[in-house]
C-alpha cells in the first residue's frame, strides 16, 4: 500500500516527460531550416545521402570547440567527463538546458567533477539548440563519428538570430 | 627570565634564517648533484632527467620487480613525479592536490599529509583535466602550486603551512598546473589558462615569506614583459620598443594567452632561467592578426630581476595551438666543430630546436617526426618556419576546415619531458604521432569562460597504425637515431641512467625499459592505470629504485579515451584508432621497482 502511490506517480511522470521514452526523431514541423519534434523541441534532420541540417552541423562545430576539451571527441566521453551521446539517452531537452546553463557538481570522496555554468558564455548560449540536436543525433545513433560531410545551407533568419545573440 | 630567553630564541632563529637565505641557492645546486636523491621535478636544473645511478643497468633491468606500491586516493590524470630527499619521498596528486610525505625507511608510512580546501569551481576551468606536475623543494620547504593558483610553502618535516599566496584568479580562468622551480632564494611560478584568454606570466616569489619579487608577462608593454628594448635580443637583434604589443591588433594582447605551464630550467653559471610560453588566444588566428609576440616563445631571464636577456619565438602567429611550453634541456655539446652551451627544445610544432643558451642563437631546427608537414623548414637566420599554404588555417580562413595537418594540436610532443644522457650524448623523446583537421571560427570573449574558437578532429599519422613513437635524437645534427613505435602517444616523462637504460611509461600503463643505444625493449610491466607521469630514480639503503605515478588522464585521456575519429570505420576501431578506454581505467598509484 505504502509503495503504490510513488509507483503510480513515477509512471505518470514517465508519460508526461517526452525525454524519458526513446525519441524516434519524427519531424513535426520546420522553420527557416530548423526542425522540431511533436513536443516542439528542436531536433535533427539527416537525409538519405547523409546531408544534415545546418543546426546539427553547427552543433558539431560548437561541441568540438566548447565541450570537447572535457567530454572528448564525438560526444564519446573521456577520462575527465561523461560521454554526452550516452547522457542524452536519459536527459531531455529541458534537462540539457538546465545543466548547461546552471552547471552541476559531483564532489566527494571518489568524485571530483564539476560541470561549469555556461549561462554567460555566448559561444555556448547562442548555440544551445545546435549543440543539443547534434548530441541528440549522436545519441540516437543517427550520426556517425566525425564531421558531417554534407549540410543544408544556413538560412538568413538563422544568421540574423546568431548576430543578434552574439552582439548584445 | 623567561622573557629574556624567549627573546634570545627569536634572535637565534632569525640569525639561522638569514644564513639559510644566503645559502638557499647553493643548497639546491649541491643537492641536485647527489644521485641518491631526486630533489627537483626536472631531476636537475638542466632538465636532463639523467641519473648517475647504474646499479640497475641494461644487463639486469630484465629482473626488475615491484618493491612497493602506494595508492594516492585520487582519480584523474597523474602527471609529474615524486621528489626524494634523504629518507623521505614527497608525492603529489591532481586536484584536490594532496601532498604526502612518505617514510622510505618504513615501507612508505605516511609521515604527514596535506590536503588543501579548494573551490570546486576551479575544476571546470582546468582545460584538459585537473593535473598537477609536482612539488618543489627549497630552504626546508615543500612548495605546492595548487589548481586554484595558490602557492603554498609547507614545512618539509611537518607539513605545516609556512606561507601562502594567490598567484592568479580561477574566476578569470587562471589555474595552476606547472611545477614550481626554486632558484636562489626565489620560487618561480607559471600560470595555466590559455584556452580561457588568460594573459600568461612568470612570477618569482621570495621563498622566505612568499612576497612577490617580480612578474613578467608574455605580452603587453615593455614594463610588463620585462624586456629592455635595446639590450634584450631576438636572434641577436634588439627586440625594440613595444615588442609585446606591436604585433597585436588593438587590445587583444590583454587576453593574449602565452601561458607558462611547462617546465623551467636554470643555468647557474650564466645566471639565466629558461621557460616557454603557450599559444596565443584564441585558436582562431583571424581574430588576432600579427606575430602575437611573445606567445610561442623561449625566454631567457635573470632570476633576480626577471629582465629578459633574449627571447626566441618558434611559431609566430600560431594557427594550430602549438604551445611553446615544453622543457628546455641544457647540455654542453659540439655543434659544427664548436663547443656550445646548448638549449634543446622539442616543440609542440614538431621541430627539435638547438640554441646557444647564452645568446639565443638558433643552431639547429629539424623535424623530430618525419610526418610533420605544416612547415617545410625553419630559416635559421630569421628563425621563421616556412608555412605550407595548404595547411595554414589562417590562409584558408575562418569557417574552412583545413585537413591533414601534422602534428595535431597536442603536438609532436606535449609537456611530457624528454631526457638527455651525457654518457650517450643523445636525447630520449616521448612523442605523439597524431594529425588533425582544424577549423577556426569566430568566438566572443567572456571572462572565466572557454575561449577556443576552433573545431578539431584527430587521427593517427599517415601510416595509420600507431599514435606514438619513443625516439633517440641527436641534437647536434637534428637527426633521429632510433625510433620505437607505440600504439598510443607516449605521454610520460623519460629517465636516462648511467646504466645505459632509458625508462618511460605508456598510456596503457606499461613501465618500459629500453637499451639507450638501440632502443631495444628490455623490460615492461603493466601498472594499474595509464602512465602520464615522469619516471624517477633514487638510491635508498644502498639500493636503487625506479618510481612512477600511474593515473590516466590529462589531454591524452580526453583526446584518446574514446579512440581517434575514423570516419571510415564502424565500431571497434583498432590499430591507430584504438580506444584507450579499452586498455586502462582511472586510478592514481605510485609503483616502485627494484632488482632483488
Amino acid at each position: 500500500m505504502k509503495f503504490r502511490l510513488p509507483l503510480m506517480f513515477a509512471f505518470a511522470l514517465a508519460l508526461l516527460l517526452p525525454g524519458v521514452a526513446v525519441q524516434s526523431n519524427e519531424i513535426a514541423s520546420s522553420e527557416d531550416g530548423k526542425y522540431f519534434d511533436a513536443d516542439d523541441n528542436p531536433t535533427y534532420k539527416i537525409g538519405e545521402d547523409g546531408t544534415v541540417d545546418w543546426f546539427t552541423y553547427s552543433g558539431f562545430r560548437r561541441y568540438h570547440s566548447e565541450c570537447h576539451v572535457c567530454h572528448g571527441p564525438d560526444a564519446l566521453g573521456s577520462s575527465f567527463a561523461p560521454g554526452l551521446a550516452e547522457s542524452l539517452n536519459t536527459m531531455d531537452y529541458e534537462g540539457f538546458l538546465e545543466v548547461v546553463i546552471n552547471g552541476r557538481e559531483k564532489v566527494g570522496a571518489s568524485d571530483n567533477s564539476k560541470m561549469p555554468s555556461f549561462g554567460v558564455n555566448r559561444n555556448v548560449i547562442c548555440y544551445l539548440d545546435d549543440i543539443y540536436v547534434y548530441l541528440k543525433a549522436r545519441s540516437d545513433g543517427a550520426l556517425d563519428r566525425g564531421r558531417p560531410r554534407k549540410k543544408e545551407a544556413k538560412s538568413d533568419a538563422t544568421r540574423e538570430e546568431e548576430n543578434e545573440c552574439l552582439a548584445d | 627570565m623567561k622573557r629574556t630567553l624567549k627573546y634570545s630564541g627569536v634572535v637565534l632563529a632569525s640569525a639561522l634564517l638569514a644564513s639559510a637565505a644566503a645559502s638557499a641557492s647553493d643548497e639546491l645546486l649541491n643537492m641536485q648533484k647527489n644521485a641518491d636523491d631526486w630533489v627537483m621535478p626536472t631531476g636537475n636544473y638542466a632538465n636532463q632527467r639523467y641519473s648517475e645511478l647504474d646499479q640497475i643497468n641494461k644487463d639486469n633491468v630484465g629482473d626488475l620487480n615491484v618493491a612497493w606500491t602506494f595508492s594516492t586516493g585520487v582519480l584523474r590524470g597523474h602527471e609529474g613525479g615524486p621528489l626524494v630527499i634523504g629518507d623521505t619521498m614527497y608525492v603529489h596528486t591532481p586536484f584536490p592536490n594532496i601532498v604526502y610525505a612518505l617514510d622510505l625507511n618504513d615501507d612508505g608510512r605516511i609521515i604527514w599529509k596535506y590536503e588543501p580546501k579548494q573551490d570546486p569551481d576551479t575544476i571546470p576551468v582546468m582545460c584538459c583535466d585537473t593535473v598537477n606536475r609536482g612539488v618543489a623543494y627549497g630552504d626546508g620547504k615543500i612548495i605546492l602550486h595548487q589548481a586554484d593558483t595558490s602557492v603554498v610553502a609547507l614545512n618539509a618535516k611537518t607539513g605545516a603551512v609556512e606561507w601562502k599566496v594567490a598567484n592568479g584568479d580561477p574566476k578569470m580562468g587562471e589555474t595552476g598546473t606547472a611545477a614550481p622551480m626554486v632558484v636562489k632564494d626565489k620560487v618561480l611560478i607559471g600560470i595555466s589558462g590559455g584556452e580561457f584568454g588568460v594573459r600568461g606570466s612568470m612570477t618569482a616569489y621570495n621563498i622566505k615569506d612568499g612576497s612577490r619579487v617580480w612578474r613578467a608577462y608574455s605580452m603587453g608593454p615593455d614594463s610588463d614583459i620585462l624586456v629592455d628594448p635595446e639590450k634584450t635580443t631576438h636572434l641577436g637583434e634588439p627586440v625594440g620598443k613595444d615588442s609585446g604589443t606591436n604585433t597585436w591588433e588593438g587590445d587583444q594582447w590583454k587576453i593574449g594567452g602565452g601561458t607558462t605551464w611547462g617546465w623551467f630550467a636554470y643555468d647557474a653559471e650564466l645566471d639565466l632561467v629558461y621557460y616557454g610560453t603557450g599559444n596565443p588566444s584564441t585558436w582562431n588566428p583571424a581574430q588576432r592578426p600579427g606575430d602575437n609576440r611573445w606567445s610561442m616563445a623561449i625566454f631567457a631571464r635573470n632570476p633576480d630581476t626577471g629582465m629578459a636577456k633574449w627571447v626566441y619565438q618558434m611559431t609566430p602567429h600560431d594557427e594550430w595551438d602549438f604551445d611553446g611550453v615544453n622543457e628546455m634541456i641544457l647540455s654542453d655539446q659540439e655543434v659544427g666543430g664548436q663547443m656550445r652551451k646548448l638549449l634543446v627544445h622539442f616543440d609542440r610544432n614538431g621541430f627539435g630546436y638547438s640554441l646557444d643558451r647564452d645568446n639565443g642563437q638558433l643552431l639547429v631546427a629539424e623535424k623530430f617526426d618525419p610526418v610533420v608537414n605544416w612547415a617545410t623548414h625553419v630559416d635559421l637566420k630569421t628563425g621563421r618556419p616556412q608555412v605550407v599554404a595548404k595547411y595554414s588555417t589562417d590562409q584558408n580562413g575562418e569557417d574552412v576546415n583545413t585537413t591533414g595537418v601534422c602534428p595535431a594540436a597536442l603536438g609532436s610532443k606535449d609537456q611530457q619531458p624528454a631526457a638527455f644522457s651525457p654518457k650517450s650524448g643523445l636525447h630520449y623523446v616521448p612523442t605523439n604521432h597524431v594529425c588533425m583537421d582544424y577549423e577556426p571560427f569566430r568566438v566572443s570573449y567572456t571572462a572565466g569562460q572557454p575561449y577556443v574558437g576552433a573545431t578539431l578532429s584527430m587521427y593517427p599519422g599517415p601510416d595509420g597504425d600507431h599514435m606514438g613513437n619513443f625516439i633517440a635524437w641527436d641534437a647536434t645534427e637534428g637527426k633521429i637515431v632510433w625510433s620505437k613505435k607505440e600504439k598510443f602517444s607516449v605521454w610520460s616523462g623519460a629517465l636516462a641512467t648511467a646504466g645505459d637504460v632509458v625508462f618511460y611509461g605508456t598510456l596503457e600503463g606499461y613501465l618500459k625499459a629500453v637499451d639507450s643505444k638501440t632502443g631495444d625493449e628490455l623490460y615492461k610491466f603493466k601498472t594499474p592505470s595509464g602512465i602520464i607521469g615522469n619516471v624517477t630514480t633514487y638510491m635508498q639503503g644502498g639500493k636503487q629504485y625506479i618510481a612512477i605515478l600511474s593515473g590516466v588522464g590529462g589531454w591524452a585521456g580526453i583526446g584518446l579515451a574514446a579512440g581517434l575519429t575514423d570516419p571510415n570505420a564502424g565500431l571497434g576501431a583498432v590499430g591507430g584508432y584504438a580506444a584507450l578506454s579499452n586498455y586502462t581505467a582511472l586510478g592514481g598509484q605510485l609503483t616502485v621497482f627494484a632488482v632483488d
